[in-house]
């Protein structure tokens, strides 16, 4: 990994954040809402609206809107919500933090249990647990969340019924009751993935079952745990960082659905309630939020998977 | 045709896939005709009735008939999904296969232009554009489309890539040859195969979207019978009577592994040296 590939993965990832800057204000500038409107309500006199459109600059023209915004929120500030009036980012921020701790532990417990059984599937290739396992795969990419989350609360809220169907509690207030909480989201979240990551998980193993290390470490006489270990898992992860790294997009708008169904005071649930609202500046603030997160976890994996494999060289 | 036929039903997915999508299209096609009620007619006294052989999936919270209703909704599901991948794959072939055909630094711009569109993840897309364009079916389509577009653009700009590189492209090009002649006629027809396989995968992912879309109350309205809408409305009576949310819930589930499985068949079939 030399510094110019690194640069210039750098140099990417700003500009990906530039064009949806780009796209979220184009998008949201055609809404169909006007700012002042929404502020003073229906029967707002015209020279109160005027007021107000001079002083939120709606007046400008769009292009020193678009720069007056982006120099905004590049210093954090994406203004103020239309629905409660407080500052839109740290609101953000803080439902970001809930999000990002639903999706931490469904990539965990993705991983922990795709992993073996992907390894396992490629073991028993064609046999009945081969399929029995990509069954299972199918079905899991073939449901959307939301069918999946709410056939999963049918099924386990009556079976286990300290399980609580719907709400968030912090970790930090009571640890317990906030694990019980997310308990079924970071299960729907990870039926989805596992079925993603396994199958990836899968068809690597069988690459690396027939390469040429693999039967040398066999016929040094290496026992097969060993063998299995030390050669095959660790080769055949190598990819499945990837698409692990690709799945957290899909996560992050996968998990608008969950939060939304789970009512989890996340980042998904809280763009929901303002594209339903109109709330402009909590939209633009909400969907910047996502696409960064998004182009951030995409270069560290690039960034992740190039150190692991020093037989990649970019330039 | 033929021939790919055989091929795809050589394994039991791609005999499975075909089976449902025929399934599929016949209930799109003749689904009203074959339900034994009109979906919104209701019966009080039949309110949430169990499955049985007045009500073979059993009735709603209305007293609708939750079969007939299903099946008159799949053609306000399915067929949204396969328009919205159409245009989707056309916008997204157009722009790969333009990109390739430019090549160098435009290509080079395209393409870095089209990953960071690909950065906002296709459901936050799809939200984004519907709350501009305003709720329900139509909107939807457009939405998803756009969303799909960049995917799509990515896929064929790589398989055109090496299509620019033939010969009878470059005689074309050097023939002169506008270049709307030279992607549509040149490239086009031979980046086909991928993009038709993309397609049929990103139709399963269409009827998701679009039934998610319908759930959160930004697709289809009221009273249709759109699945993800059914779905949505059944939630508050899932304890008191599951059956109105199973069976929306299974069709598109149906319908989603259909679209996967006869996309993967067909790439088997048309990659005869993968065994895998």
């Amino acid at each position: 990994m030399s510094f110019a590939w690194l640069l210039r993965r750098l140099l990417l990832m700003i500009y990906t954040v530039a064009i949806v800057c780009v796209l979220v204000f184009a998008i949201t500038q055609a809404l169909p809402a006007d700012a002042a409107q929404t502020l003073l309500g229906e029967n707002a006199s015209p020279e109160a609206l005027a007021a107000v459109r001079t002083r939120l600059g709606l007046d400008d023209p769009v292009w020193l809107q678009f720069v007056h915004w982006v120099a905004r929120a590049v210093s954090g500030n994406f203004g103020v919500s239309m629905r409660t009036g407080l500052p839109v980012a740290p609101e953000m921020l803080t439902a970001l933090s809930r999000s990002l701790l639903l999706a931490a532990g469904s990539l965990a417990l993705t991983l922990l249990v795709a992993v073996p059984m992907g390894m396992f599937a490629a073991l028993r290739q064609g046999r009945v647990a081969d399929t029995a396992t990509s069954v299972i795969a199918y079905l899991g990419v073939s449901l959307p969340e939301f069918v999946t989350a709410t056939v999963l609360a049918l099924l386990l809220t009556d079976i286990v019924p300290w399980l609580p169907a719907t709400g968030y509690v912090s970790p930090l207030e009571n640890i317990g009751l906030a694990l019980r909480h997310l308990a079924l989201p970071v299960l729907t979240v990870s039926v989805i993935l596992v079925a993603h990551v396994m199958r990836m998980m899968r068809s690597e193993t069988l690459d690396v079952l027939q390469s040429d290390y693999v039967r040398a470490a066999r016929l040094k006489g290496l026992p097969e745990r060993t063998v299995l270990v030390r050669h095959v898992m660790r080769n055949a992860l190598l990819p499945v960082i990837t698409i692990v790294a690709l799945d957290v997009g899909y996560l992050l708008g996968g998990i608008i659905v969950i939060e939304e169904i789970f009512a989890i005071p996340g980042i998904g649930r809280a763009l929901m309630i303002a594209i339903t609202t109109r709330d402009l500046p909590s939209i633009q603030a909400g969907a910047m939020i996502m696409a960064t997160t998004y182009a951030i976890t995409n270069t560290l994996a690039d960034v992740v998977y190039a150190l692991l494999d020093r037989r990649i060289r970019y330039d | 045709m033929t021939e790919l036929l055989q091929r795809m039903i050589r394994k039991p997915q791609g005999v499975i896939g075909l089976t449902l999508l025929v399934a599929l299209a016949i209930l799109c096609l003749l689904g009203p005709w074959l339900a034994p009620y009109g979906p919104e007619k209701m019966d009080f006294l039949g309110r949430f009735r169990a499955p049985g052989w007045q009500n073979w999936l059993g009735a709603d919270q209305f007293g609708r008939d939750v079969l007939s209703r299903l099946l008159s909704g799949a053609r306000a599901t399915v067929p949204m999904a396969l328009a919205a991948t159409l245009a989707g794959s056309a916008i997204g072939a157009v722009i790969g296969i333009g990109s390739a055909y430019l090549g160098g630094k435009s290509d080079e711009a395209i393409m870095r232009t089209n990953d960071a569109v690909m950065a906002i993840p296709g459901l936050l897309m799809a939200l984004l554009l519907v709350s501009t364009l305003g709720n329900g079916a139509g909107n939807a389509v457009v939405a998803i489309a756009l969303a799909f577009a960049p995917g799509m653009a990515r896929v064929t700009r790589s398989v055109a890539l090496a299509v620019r590189n033939q010969d009878y492209v470059k005689a074309a090009v050097a023939r002169g040859e506008a270049a709307a002649h030279v992607i549509f006629r040149e490239m086009l027809p031979n980046v086909m195969g991928p993009i038709i396989i993309e397609a049929t995968i990103r139709v399963s992912f269409a009827v998701m979207l679009f039934a998610t879309l319908s759930f959160l109350g930004l697709g289809a309205q009221p009273p249709a019978s759109e699945w993800g809408l059914m779905v949505a409305d059944a939630r508050q009576y899932m304890h008191r009577a599951p059956w109105i949310l199973i069976a929306p819930s299974a069709a598109i589930a149906l319908s989603a592994i259909a679209f996967n499985l006869v996309g993967d068949a067909l790439r088997d079939a048309l990659n005869p040296r993968d065994d895998r």
